[in-house]
């Protein structure tokens, strides 16, 4: 059954055709990968499912559960059980790891945090009472983004290049975190240009100039990424040839 | 309401009736309680509106339990004027804490005129913390001017977060001497019509001397907050930084004007503001994870001003 539908989503920003008649589908409970070179649209699909201002006006639908979300603010969606932790991790000033945490999860205890916290690998101990701020390094506040998913308990997952600014140590508990969300009966959707990533994901979708290329498993679109995308002969316009996986 | 209602409010608990612990208690211009301790005296006199109050620190004292002042106004209205002279001894320590409770405040004015000196190698530090009632009318204006002698450390906070805060206007100036070391900070949370004035000033007059000045302030509603922060650097290798973070909300408006001034080349001041409602990557995070804008909002405010 599929969680999330995009139906022939068309979106211009400031005049600029950013997704291109775009449809996917992703099925419940299965990890999935948005996968495709730099500026084909990525972040920006996980921007309109998770219903950025700016990223609300476009044509098509999007059906969350097969009902129309399109309408739904950020904040509706994610009462739904819509979630994303973007590239970039944000920085609170002053907010503790154990308030950021709790401030969605649906048990508002300290257990809640310390469960969260060891699970992406960090010492609740080391981290609970510090602050989110810039004395955390990119890598440590992305493992507390992720933290705070787990103690939401979502339903759909969006992550965005989850292995941007992580060491190699900690690129294993961000992989086993992706995989107990699974476990724990999330959708998950990867945002991604690294092979490494991809092969977290049962399913994968290409894109290319905001359309999509191709759908596929992990390991075809893998391989075919690998082949003709890296580095792209085309400069960011699908072929017109079409795609032989 | 009663003294202790009044306590209750400040939230002090049972430490304020320790023997070992220094306290003075004032409720609008009376002398409620007041306790010493050894090195520590604290001489505190009725006068018309208020409480002229001298405190004596001898030198090489260390008091190791935080010193507790309370100037709380239990009536809905009143004037209450607090003279301080405080004068610490060469090479010691203390820690304050100064509880201003106006929990029924309709028409209340609070005037505090501070004269502090610290000695020799002394630590001062300084809370203050406002608990105001919920109905705007309270006039603050705490004014104080403070010497920090060689290798002094001041560290002052100033807290107004629960309750209106009606009409503050800080003014606190200190002076470092030789590597001296002064940390001033204030942090406010203003609603409705509340008019916020900071001006707080550092003059680095010793060699090696160093100061911050932080102001975090919020508005909201149609508050409005303006903010002049001043560092003077005149001495060799003097060291200062100036920090305003200001989140406005609403129809609040908020003016930050830090002002530098460096008249020796060995001497390096700098200064950072911002001004802005939240940041859209704050919220669109906290957003996505369940949370109303109005939730979120509170939160990253809350943090701020923690
Ligand atoms: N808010 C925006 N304003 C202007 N351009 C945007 C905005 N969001 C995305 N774009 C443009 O859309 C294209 C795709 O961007 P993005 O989705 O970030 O790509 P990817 O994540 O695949 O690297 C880029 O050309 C980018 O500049
Ligand atoms: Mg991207």
């Amino acid at each position: 059954m599929n969680i999330l539908e995009l139906k022939n989503i068309n979106l211009q920003i400031n005049g600029n055709k950013i997704l291109d008649n775009l449809s996917m589908d992703f099925w419940e409970g299965y990890i999935h990968a948005i996968v495709g070179p730099n500026g084909v649209g990525k972040t920006t699909v996980g921007n309109l499912i998770m219903g950025l201002e700016g990223y609300r006006d476009f044509e098509g639908d999007l059906l969350f559960k097969n009902r129309t979300i399109k309408k739904l603010n950020l904040y509706e969606r994610a009462k739904r059980g819509i979630t994303m932790a973007w590239q970039e991790p944000a920085r609170f000033e002053g907010l503790t790891v154990e308030n950021f945490i709790k401030a969605g999860a649906k048990n508002k205890n300290r257990k809640t945090v310390e469960r969260a916290l060891e699970k992406v690998g960090m010492d609740p101990d080391d981290y609970i009472t510090r602050a989110v701020d810039k004395s955390l390094s990119g890598g440590e506040r992305k493992k507390i983004e992720l933290a705070s998913i787990l103690a939401i308990d979502p339903k759909l997952v969006i992550l965005d290049e989850p292995d941007s600014g992580i060491d190699v140590a900690s690129l294993k508990n961000i992989f086993d975190t992706i995989q107990s969300l699974k476990e724990n009966g999330a959708s998950v959707i990867l945002i991604t240009h690294s092979l490494e990533v991809l092969k977290q994901a049962e399913h994968a979708f290409l894109l290319c100039s905001g359309t999509l290329l191709t759908k596929g498993s992990a390991e075809k679109i893998g391989s075919y990424f690998e082949d003709k995308c890296i580095p792209c002969n085309h400069k960011n316009k699908p072929d017109k040839n079409g795609v032989k996986l | 309401m009663n003294t202790e209602d009044l306590l209750k409010e400040a939230n002090i608990g049972s430490e304020i009736n320790d023997k070992d612990t220094a306290r003075l208690i004032i409720n609008k211009d009376k002398i409620i309680d007041t306790n010493e301790v050894e090195g520590l005296k604290v001489d505190a006199r009725e006068i018309k509106d208020g409480v002229d109050i001298k405190i004596r620190l001898e030198k090489n004292t260390v008091i190791e339990k935080p010193v507790h002042l309370c100037f709380g106004v239990t009536q809905q209205e009143a004037v209450q004027k607090i003279i301080l002279d405080i004068e610490i001894g060469d090479n010691s320590s203390i820690n304050i804490f100064s509880h201003c409770i106006f929990p029924l405040a309709v028409d209340v004015k609070h005037i505090m005129d501070g004269k502090i000196r610290i000695g020799k190698n002394s630590f001062y530090s300084y809370t203050e913390k406002h608990i105001h009632s919920e109905e705007g009318g309270i006039t603050v204006i705490p004014k104080a001017r403070i010497t920090l002698e060689e290798n002094a450390r001041l560290k002052t906070i100033f807290e107004l977060l629960k309750g209106r805060v009606g009409n503050i206007d800080i003014d606190y100036e200190t002076t470092c001497m030789d590597r001296s070391v002064m940390e001033m900070t204030a942090k406010i949370y203003g609603k409705s019509d509340d008019i916020i004035k900071i001006k707080e000033t550092g003059n680095l007059i010793g060699k090696w001397s160093r100061g911050v000045l932080t102001s975090k302030v919020a508005v909201r509603d149609n508050a409005r907050a303006e903010i002049f922060n001043k560092l003077f650097a005149d001495a060799e290798y003097a060291r200062g930084h100036v920090d305003c973070k200001e989140i406005i909300q609403g129809n609040g408006k908020a003016s930050a004007i830090p002002i530098v001034e460096v008249n020796n080349s060995k001497a390096h001041i700098t200064h950072e503001a911002s001004i802005g409602s939240v940041d859209s990557k704050q919220l669109q995070t906290l957003m996505s994870r369940g949370l109303s804008e109005d939730s979120a909002v509170e939160l990253i405010i809350e943090g701020l001003l923690s």
